[in-house]
């Protein structure tokens, strides 16, 4: 599903140059829930945001289901975004001006579903994620863990295979936090492939696999929680 | 689908960053006011100035008397050259390129009563030509001096309009008899209004006119004061002036080529002046009017800079769930659009509405009455939809050319 050989990402910030990921050889299958572990500063987001081809490697190889990214145009990657990627992110990034209804549609919207398809895949994400009542409640009239279920229910509008979290109870208290790595788990009992970074080994304790990342390398791979 | 979330969007903008949207509507508002404004009154106040210009008459010189400054056939410098009616009788015969001609005969300090108003003015004995030739028309209801009041001396007067309303007040002057210098006369006619900025001897809505024929029997004059030459339309007054210089030339033996012989003012040059000035005055107000849209569109593309920082994040998420870069440029482009629409057909309604309740301020005997020039509304138009769509296009394109992730860390 997710082959990565060698895979460098440099950042230059004016004249400093800066290396994030050192060469990462990583292999996750498809159903897989992976739990990504480190440090600050060790690379999580990095990598976390080349696998979900938010930005692409400076060299190395990164396949997603047998299709080498490095060679996909800027819409291709959109399209893979769209269809095949969810994201999950820990600062939520709804549109604050749209209500849950409208942020769970734009996926849809961009991928060009008709009016009718939208509405009934809306209303179904939102009652799967337990908001079917908050539908014209808008960002700001949420709480947390309602802000990130809608997150969620937007990251499977197009069915995707693969959802990417990053560290998505970090801004929720523990009760919040445990609805949410439920949610996780039933998504990946029903066939999805899920990575999802944490500082929490509580919640990594849960994973069938950690990755643990220090200064751009992988530490350890697939180790099961102790 | 898009369009439509994008103008979803904009209200919902406009809901949310109100100052922001207001401001930037206003800066195009404000342009597109002030040039089509600028426009109507640059307009208005050049034809006012034309058809002021006008009123003295349209293609028409007047000459005087003077005297001769070379030698000519033995004959010495120094003579006066005058004419009388007759002169005006053989220009009239032997001109090719004249339209019209009006001798004008003029008495100064002419008292003329009606019942108990009193008053002292120039008086001019003229031909019937004169009407066409200095646009002296008669209003609704009254004539000018004709034919036969010529041939019969009659006693009869036509007033211009101040001079009517000094005398008669608010009676009915046509017809009635006034008193010149102790002489009853009638009154035939009374000016119709019209715009005057240009004299040689005061304004005519307070002179009087009467035959010329009458003025001579009353006053005893051999030579007239001034002549009225109009050219013909194809004719330009250069060789109608030649003409003159020629024909007069040779019966009072002169040398045509003696400017000084008699003067003459072409009015036809002080429009020719006019329409020139105006010219430059046009092109002027256009100058400021690309500057002022150019500032405008600068402040545009400005603010779309700014809410392009603040968006960045949005179109960061955009991107991540899978928005293509022309779904992006799409959106702030279109938003762009609508701003400067909005913001130019406000403009527009305002302007056209503070043109169309101008009347009521009654100031249009200065400045003229604005006039809504179409051209310059469209150009404006077409300027600020260009500008509206570079400011939109360029930053959005900066925006939708980053990696998704660059775009939802740089909030």
């Amino acid at each position: 599903m997710i082959k990565m050989k060698q895979v460098v990402k440099k950042y230059t910030t004016g004249k400093v140059e800066f290396t994030a990921l050192k060469g990462i050889d990583l292999h996750i299958r498809k159903g897989e829930l992976s739990a990504v572990m480190g440090p600050s500063g060790s690379g999580k987001s990095t990598l976390m945001n080349i696998i979900g081809c938010l930005d692409v490697p400076s060299s190395g190889a990164y396949t997603l289901e047998g299709r080498d990214v490095g060679q996909l145009t800027s819409n291709d990657l959109a399209e893979i975004r769209n269809k095949k990627i969810g994201f999950v992110f820990q600062a939520f990034n709804l549109l604050p001006y749209a209500t849950a209804y409208e942020n769970v549609e734009i996926p849809l919207l961009f991928a060009g579903a008709k009016a009718k398809q939208r509405k009934e895949r809306v209303m179904e994400l939102l009652s799967r994620v337990g908001l079917a009542d908050k539908v014209a409640n808008r960002p700001t009239e949420m709480s947390g863990g309602e802000m990130q279920r809608v997150a969620i229910a937007r990251a499977l509008a197009n069915e995707p295979d693969v959802i990417l979290a990053d560290e998505p109870t970090g801004n929720l208290d523990s009760q919040s936090g445990g609805e949410i790595v439920k949610l996780f788990h039933e998504l990946w009992e029903s066939g999805k492939t899920i990575i999802i970074i944490t500082h929490d080994s509580n919640i990594a304790g849960t994973a069938e696999r950690i990755i643990k990342l220090k200064d751009g390398m992988i530490e350890s791979n697939g180790t099961r929680p102790q | 689908m898009i369009p439509l979330m994008t103008i979803k969007q904009f209200f919902n903008d406009l809901r949310r960053q109100k100052l922001r949207s207001a401001l930037t509507m206003f800066g195009i508002f404000w342009g597109t006011c002030s040039i089509v404004l600028l426009f109507a009154f640059g307009q208005g106040i050049t034809e006012s100035q034309i058809k002021a210009q006008r009123g003295l008459g349209d293609n028409i010189a007047i000459i005087w008397p003077g005297v001769t400054s070379k030698e000519f056939r033995g004959l010495p410098t120094g003579r006066r050259i005058r004419f009388t009616e007759d002169d005006a009788r053989l220009i009239r015969s032997k001109s090719t390129t004249l339209k019209g001609i009006s001798p004008e005969y003029r008495g100064w300090n002419v008292n003329l009563r009606y019942k108990k108003q009193n008053t002292l003015r120039s008086v001019s004995g003229v031909w019937p030509e004169f009407t066409d030739l200095r646009n002296v028309i008669p209003a609704v209801g009254s004539r000018f001096i004709n034919q036969r009041d010529m041939d019969e001396k009659r006693r009869v007067i036509f007033l211009g309009n101040k001079l009517a309303e000094d005398l008669f007040e608010q009676e009915e002057a046509i017809g009635e008899s006034i008193l010149f210098n102790g002489t009853p006369f009638t009154v035939i006619g009374v000016m119709k209004e019209k715009k005057q900025n240009s004299s040689y001897n005061g304004r005519d809505n307070r002179n009087a006119f009467i035959p010329s024929t009458t003025f001579k029997a009353m006053f005893s004059r051999r030579y007239v004061n001034v002549m009225i030459i109009q050219a013909h339309p194809t004719a330009s007054m250069e060789a109608t002036k030649n003409e003159v210089y020629e024909i007069m030339g040779e019966r009072y033996k002169f040398d045509p080529s003696d400017k000084e012989a008699f003067s003459i003012w072409d009015t036809t040059k002080g429009i020719a002046f006019l329409k020139t000035f105006f010219m430059a005055f046009q092109y002027f107000l256009f100058g400021i009017g690309v500057a002022t849209l150019i500032t405008g569109g600068i402040g545009v593309s400005n603010i779309m800079n700014v809410v392009l920082e603040e968006r960045t994040k949005e179109i960061g998420i955009k991107m991540a769930l899978g928005a293509k870069k022309q779904m992006i440029l799409l959106q702030f482009v279109l938003e762009t659009l609508l701003i400067t629409a909005v913001g130019g057909i406000l403009g527009f309604v305002f302007a056209h509405a503070l043109i169309q309740v101008f009347p009521y301020f009654e100031l249009e005997e200065f400045i003229g009455t604005p006039r809504i020039n179409m051209l310059g509304s469209i150009m404006v138009v077409v300027v600020l939809g260009l500008v509206g769509l570079a400011s939109g296009y360029f930053p959005a394109r900066r925006a939708a050319n980053l990696q998704p992730v660059q775009a939802l860390k740089l909030f």
